[in-house]
């Protein structure tokens, strides 16, 4: 299975707060809503999102969630960050768009689970 | 064992438009629960619960208050709150029907899923409205035997 630090090197991704990166990665979960990543992810997923704010964190807690990608060259607030730190969250971000990380997930997740 | 068995509860004042700390109630509710050996599966289960509750009350009230109670039987979590309260509490269950306005929903909230994640979580949901005054809400997740294995 690959995990966080897999991840990051292979979508060359930024971290900008730094949890477990030995986490293993078991799917991704792609929302902005919320509500909606606390009722359809599932215990470490990768979570695809805009957002930026510090909610992020806490719903990436509760859910048990890997790693928090934001997109699109977003950048999390500060205290998103204090917050991710002090949860050991890993939160990371990418230039490139919410398709573009998603197909690329979707093939090195799918292939991963295949063989 | 049983002569070790207590109740442990706790209380927290929410603030509307307070969105930095929200989390904070359902966060403590979790380590509770956690360190009583309660299973990982209802322990997310009251957490969701427990934040969208939180949540709710900073998206659409003045303030509130969430206090929780653990005994061996149960999670009881209840909410009340000093806010506009619900019109219409079917139509407020409908997935997808919300009052927030468009800035919450920017931030990913508001989408109409917050009741009814609770709803979905909660062995047993109550919600109670006055327009004008405030809104009321009860939860209660059963606990069993084997899952409520407090050591201390």
């Amino acid at each position: 299975m690959l995990t966080i630090h897999d991840i990051v090197e292979k979508l060359g991704l930024d971290v900008k707060a730094q949890g477990d990166l030995q986490k293993d990665v078991a799917g991704c979960y792609i929302s902005d809503l919320l509500s909606d990543v606390m009722a359809n992810s599932k215990d470490h997923d990768l979570w695809v999102t805009l957002q930026t704010h510090p909610n992020v964190v806490a719903v990436a807690v509760i859910k048990g969630i890997s790693g928090v990608i934001i997109t699109n060259n977003r950048t999390p607030e500060a205290e998103t960050v204090k917050k991710a730190e002090m949860e050991k969250v890993t939160i990371l971000t990418s230039p490139h768009s919410t398709f573009d990380i998603a197909g690329r997930l979707y093939q090195l997740l799918m292939s991963g689970s295949d063989k | 064992m049983a002569s070790n068995r207590r109740t442990i509860e706790g209380c927290f004042q929410l603030m509307g438009g307070a969105f930095a700390g929200a989390g904070a109630a359902s966060s403590e509710l979790k380590t509770v629960l956690m360190s009583l050996g309660v299973p990982q599966g209802i322990v997310r289960r009251a957490s969701i619960a427990a934040f969208e509750a939180e949540m709710n009350v900073i998206i659409h009230a003045v303030a509130g208050t969430l206090h929780y109670e653990v005994t061996p039987a149960k999670i009881h979590i209840d909410v009340t709150d000093m806010g506009p309260g619900i019109e219409d509490i079917d139509l407020a269950m409908q997935e997808g029907y919300s009052t927030a306005p468009d800035w919450v929903r920017e931030m990913g909230w508001g989408a109409g899923m917050g009741l009814p994640n609770i709803k979905r979580n909660a062995d047993a949901f109550k919600l109670d409205s006055v327009v004008g005054e405030g809104t009321t809400l009860e939860i209660n997740i059963f606990l069993t035997e084997e899952n409520y294995a407090d050591n201390t």
